[in-house]
């Protein structure tokens, strides 16, 4: 009794261990080897900042694809683009470290809300209603109901005093955030940027000027003072090319935000302030920390 | 029996994960996103059915044969484990589409208390081998209706202001006890 139901589930299990054993050689899938070690490379987040569905889909379309360059992962930063090149045999360029940034003061410039809201926490439903204003007398403020905290595959996000901040040692600069707001507040920048629009409004100066104290009312000072050329408005609302703004230099002494009588154009600083945000508190003027001799010109 | 009636029955009144309690695993964890949750649904209907083939020929050729029907559930976790990752070979080698939609819940299926709860209830019920296929196919849509149901459900729920303390699982379970009240009025319209 005991002998055959030994030997039947022996039997059993050695049937079943051989087929598996002969089919996974049938049945073996060629892989390269490069994906599995650049997925292994890889920060894993599958935040898609690099155009990809996923860590994965990228792995394969950079083993593969002569076309798709090593130094996509935005996430990973220079470090994992560098081992990525390795493993594929392509050339890195250098990278930028990005970062994402809000482009909304609206605590400061005191905009009232048109109606307190009672819906559903998200910032998309919020967006929609009054005839897609928003709860907010600006239509292009931040809602603060956190749509980005939640798509933020880092945790790099957090809500203070009704703003979203972006801690800097967390974020990748991966951009996920910028397409989960429904008002395009956020955009990412370069870390070492050093001068950024506080605003995202398209309304009339006349508008802002009612509504928001700290609101661009696009008097257009900054992009005549700019020598690089590198403000413009794109979209409806005063937009900074970073790469014109980093490739001039210093030398400008930052004209576009001595220039904004709003302080909307606003010097960038490398270390946050209490409230996490990477400029210093409203005035005097801030001053860089990486370009303190820089004086204020007359 | 009437095959119809067995569909109802398995279906509705004994369904797998409402009214037997088996499979609750994948119930709550596969129950987030209907995407998951159909993939997921599909991949157990697919195992079963293969599994339940399975575990009858074993169990009518081997087991009674030999008269060790007390190995029956040893036997049948060997072999549908076994099956599982032959169709894992399989699929990835030969159907890579189907593969990358059903990949990932095959290994969570391996050792699912509603696969091996169909293939014994089969053969306590001593059903013959086509009604056998017909009640697995049966109980597993009846798994994906629930599924699916719940799924429905928690993607509602996101959007809704859940009181801090039951945010996320104890909703889940508190939804998924709602539901299996919900089929219990089914009761009485099929044995």
């Amino acid at each position: 009794m005991v002998t055959v139901s030994i030997l039947v589930l022996f039997t059993l299990g050695f049937v079943a261990a051989a087929l598996l054993g002969i089919s996974s050689k049938i049945l073996a899938v060629e892989e390269d080897p490069r994906v599995e070690a650049v997925v292994e490379v890889l920060p894993g987040a599958n935040c898609g900042g690099c155009g990809f569905a996923g860590c994965e889909n990228y792995a394969q379309a950079v083993v593969s694809d002569p076309d798709v360059p090593a130094g996509l992962c935005v996430a990973g930063g220079e470090e994992t683009s560098i081992k990525v090149g390795n493993l594929t045999g392509k050339i890195v360029a250098a990278m930028e470290p990005q970062i994402s940034f809000r482009r909304c003061e609206k605590i400061e410039g005191k905009v009232a809300v048109r109606f307190e809201y009672q819906g559903m926490p998200s910032c998309a439903a919020a967006a929609l209603l009054g005839s897609g204003q928003g709860t907010d007398q600006c239509a292009y403020s931040c809602l603060g109901h956190g749509d980005c905290i939640k798509v933020c595959p880092f945790d790099a996000l957090y809500l203070r005093n009704g703003l979203v901040r972006v801690d800097p040692s967390r974020c990748t600069g991966c951009g996920v955030c910028t397409r989960a707001c429904p008002r395009n507040i956020l955009e990412v920048i370069p870390r070492r940027a050093r001068v950024m629009v506080c605003c995202s409004t398209c309304d009339k100066g006349k508008k802002v000027m009612e509504i928001c104290e700290a609101g661009c009312i696009q008097c257009l000072k900054c992009k005549r003072k700019c020598p690089a050329g590198a403000v413009s408005v794109v979209d409806g609302h005063v937009h900074i090319d970073q790469q014109l703004c980093l490739g001039y230099g210093e030398e400008c002494g930052m004209a576009c935000a001595e220039a904004c009588d709003r302080r909307i154009l606003r010097r960038l600083v490398s270390t946050p302030d209490a409230d996490g945000d990477r400029f210093t508190a409203p005035h005097p003027p801030a001053i860089p920390v990486n370009a303190a001799s820089t004086e204020p010109q007359a | 029996m009437d095959i119809f009636q067995l569909f109802i029955s398995a279906i509705f009144v004994n369904n797998i994960v409402l009214a037997q309690y088996l499979g609750n695993c994948p119930y709550l964890g596969c129950s987030k996103e209907r995407g998951v949750a159909f993939g997921m649904g599909s991949a157990v209907v697919f195992v079963t059915i293969m599994a339940t083939l399975f575990t009858w020929l074993i169990q009518t050729f081997v087991l009674i044969p030999f008269g060790i029907e007390y190995l029956q559930t040893l036997a049948f976790i060997l072999v549908i484990a076994a099956l599982v990752q032959f169709v894992e070979m399989f699929l990835k080698k030969l159907i890579p589409p189907l593969y990358k939609s059903l990949g990932i819940f095959l290994p969570l299926i391996t050792t699912n208390c509603c696969v091996l709860g169909i293939a014994l209830l089969v053969q306590r019920k001593q059903y013959s081998l086509g009604t056998s296929l017909a009640y697995a196919l049966a109980s597993t849509l009846g798994f994906m209706l629930a599924l699916l149901l719940m799924s429905g459900i928690r993607e509602r729920l996101d959007t809704c202001r859940v009181p801090k303390a039951l945010k996320g699982t104890p909703i889940a379970l508190i939804m998924a006890g709602l539901m299996s009240l919900a089929f219990m009025a089914f009761r009485g319209m099929a044995a």
